[in-house]
């Protein structure tokens, strides 16, 4: 049987369109797009297409805001550090507890740096308290740093909202919205933002090229120093094939954005409806209100995900899960000890995250395999009899 | 992905011996929820040979910790207890031909449950670690104790390993020192010492040093509770708490707890040792007539 992908929050496939249209720039179209020949002419008028290209996903005003970059981790970098270069009186960075760690970790940096990072804590819903933020808004604060929607939860922030309060107080704000991008509407020339980060490989381009945009009039200071690439803001040889293919993959977004909230909408909720339905002892983590449309993240109380991940495997079901097992490091997933999610359930979360090639067919294999997995492994477990958690198991050396 | 061997991905998605074992005589409870393993050995041993006659099991935990547990129940029945008590955690990794080394400390649980249900079986109480030796990692519980031994039967060289087969030194890392302590002091013994890179040690704070150093991180925590127009102060340092008040909008406020756990960490980083901050309410609590 076809193996299913419920795994698209960690990497998409690239659409076959886009392969067909980055595939001439590996061979016929090979020339650098800095030469004065017409091999790199050809090659330069393609980027130019692909820039406009992300510039109607992202609705930005001007072209010249998008700048391409290797990653959404260098696109993050890229935005933080900008900021505090051209800002070198302001030593303060509000950002949030459940970030990746593409922030997390620049973040740590910095501290150790002598930067002071303001992390805002979540509720146990996976949301933001708006009030704490605003008064962390000072002329201290160089930029805030909010993901769009988080990655393992689908949760979305009220970014929009929290760009204006940044605004109004002449802060920058950059956003890392490489889940969201792709998945809802933005338009950014109607918004406050003033920094976005992107990832090809998270909308069906492929992996090893992003985007920053930088709004027009915010001070840009380059992460990465070389040759005149993108108006001098990112130095080094555009990978071209990729941006060409990161150009049609925008296109292809905004063509599918309806599909997505409604069609890829209606699999994920079909699927959350039924799991919920036929598996006690099961929740929803994040904020089940404001979530990205193809995001399922579900904690199965008194089991561990690696467990679950492997049985799933082996029906040829990919989806991935924030326990420590699966990860590598012995905690869960800081997005849900942030959520104060409870032990016996933060180790047993899995995520399951769609795309426009999932079908309902794929929805309902799914549905009928996970409640049977879910039993066998409670049944292994000691935190578990006759269909009911047991209260009295308490291991030496907790 | 991990990559398991076959044998464990075997015993993991056939387990061995899985499930409620009523007639057990043995029984052996070890690990934590809050690590991500449980695991609940069962034994019926015979009284009078001391021979292993069943085992079943129940296990809360990853892949390899289901496959741990189900090549221990194979290994055990049909042995006499005597013979049981010489199975090591490699014995039972090997069984599975190897985990992968972040893995390693579910063999260790193994091996812990079953000397637990042994213990369980002639009425003793198993001496669990944290009474034997000082506890080491605070965060996942492990005590010199089990460190000393898993170096010991592993041969075991640099921190990383001993994390990866105990867990401890996994979290907050302010362990570090003591697990490098022990392994100093078992390489020694060996003839050998701990490479370079690992042994550089932290200079120990003076009292008077470590007074003002947690002054100074309190310090640069209070502007921000005063524009949150709270305040907090310091009331009493002891050996391995701080206590602290919390007055204005702080003394209320529902983020009292996450405030605390910020200055806590921030106060482990900077001293480097683990530090617990505390409301100045249980000074009486904890110091007792100390204070």
């Amino acid at each position: 049987m076809k193996p299913i992908y419920f795994d698209n929050n960690a990497t998409t496939m690239v659409d076959p369109e886009v392969v067909q249209a980055m595939l001439p720039f590996f061979t016929e179209q090979f020339g650098n797009p800095s030469s004065m020949h017409s091999f790199g002419d050809k090659v330069s008028s393609a980027l130019k297409k692909a820039r406009q290209q992300i510039q109607t996903l992202l609705g930005a005003e001007h072209d010249s805001e998008i700048i391409f970059t290797s990653c959404g981790t260098e696109s993050d970098a890229s935005a933080i550090m900008s900021a505090l270069k051209s800002q070198p009186d302001r030593k303060e960075i509000i950002t949030t507890v459940v970030e990746h760690s593409a922030i997390l970790n620049l973040c740590k940096q910095l501290e150790k740096e002598g930067y002071k990072v303001h992390y805002l804590p979540v509720d146990k819903k996976g949301r933001l308290d708006l009030k704490e933020y605003e008064k962390l808004l000072t002329d201290q604060v160089a930029i805030v740093s909010i993901m769009w929607a988080n990655n393992e939860t689908g949760t979305l922030f009220p970014i929009q909202e929290m760009a204006d309060m940044a605004s109004d107080r002449e802060i920058l704000f950059h956003t890392d919205a490489v889940q969201v991008v792709g998945k809802m509407p933005i338009d950014l020339k109607n918004s406050s933002i003033d920094f976005l980060s992107l990832s090809g490989h998270k909308l069906h381009a492929p992996k090893g090229v992003g985007v920053l945009y930088v709004r027009r009039g915010v001070r840009f200071r380059p992460f990465l120093l070389g040759g005149h690439q993108e108006r001098g803001r990112r130095a080094g040889t555009e990978n071209t094939a990729s941006i060409v293919a990161l150009g049609k993959a925008a296109e292809l977004a905004l063509n599918h954005l309806d599909f997505e909230n409604q069609k890829v909408k209606a699999m994920r909720d079909r699927l959350e409806k039924e799991i919920l339905s036929q598996v006690p002892h099961a929740f929803v983590t994040g904020d089940p209100e404001n979530r990205l449309p193809n995001t399922l993240n579900i904690a199965f109380e008194y089991i561990e995900g690696e467990g679950l991940l492997l049985l799933l495997n082996k029906q040829g079901i990919a989806a991935s899960s924030g326990s420590a097992c699966t990860s590598g490091s012995l905690e869960p997933s800081h997005v849900m000890r942030a959520m104060q999610i409870p032990f016996t359930a933060a180790h047993g979360t899995i995520r399951f995250s769609l795309s426009r090639y999932n079908t309902m067919e794929e929805v309902e294999r799914v549905i009928q395999a996970v409640p049977p997995i879910v039993s066998q492994l409670r049944k292994l477990s000691p935190y578990w009899k006759d269909n009911a958690p047991v209260q009295n198991f308490v291991p030496t050396y907790a | 992905m991990w990559e398991y061997s076959e044998k464990v991905k075997e015993h993991f998605f056939s387990p061995r011996n899985a499930g409620v074992l009523e007639e057990a005589n043995g029984i052996g409870d070890v690990g934590s929820i809050s690590c991500g393993d449980a695991l609940r050995l069962m034994l019926k041993i015979n009284p009078e040979t001391e021979m292993i006659e069943e085992a079943k099991f129940q296990t809360f935990g990853c892949g390899s910790a289901i496959a741990s547990s189900s090549a221990l129940t194979e290994m055990v029945i049909g042995k006499p207890v005597s013979s049981a008590l010489q199975i090591t955690n490699q014995d039972i990794a090997d069984y599975l031909d190897g985990l992968p080394p972040e893995k390693m400390h579910c063999s260790v649980m193994g091996r812990e449950a079953l000397h637990a249900a042994i213990a369980n079986f002639r009425g003793e109480k198993w001496k669990d670690d944290h009474e034997e030796g000082e506890l080491i990692c605070k965060c996942f519980g492990i005590d010199a104790h089990l460190i000393e031994e898993t170096v010991r039967a592993n041969n075991l060289t640099s921190i990383e390993q001993v994390t990866n087969y105990t867990k401890a030194g996994g979290g907050c890392s302010t362990c570090h020192d003591g697990i490098e302590e022990i392994l100093i002091k078992i390489l020694a013994e060996q003839g050998k010492t701990l490479e370079k890179a690992t042994s550089k040690k932290k200079k120990k704070l003076t009292n008077l040093q470590r007074m003002k150093r947690i002054e100074q991180v309190i310090a640069s925590v209070r502007p921000q509770m005063l524009m949150d127009h709270g305040d907090i102060e310091l009331v009493e340092i002891g050996e391995k708490e701080i206590f602290v008040n919390m007055s204005g909008a702080c003394s209320d406020c529902q983020m009292v707890g996450t405030t605390l756990s910020g200055l806590q960490q921030r106060l482990i980083d900077d001293l480097g040792e683990f530090i617990r901050v505390l409301p100045a309410s249980q000074l009486n609590k904890v110091m007792g007539g100390r204070a």
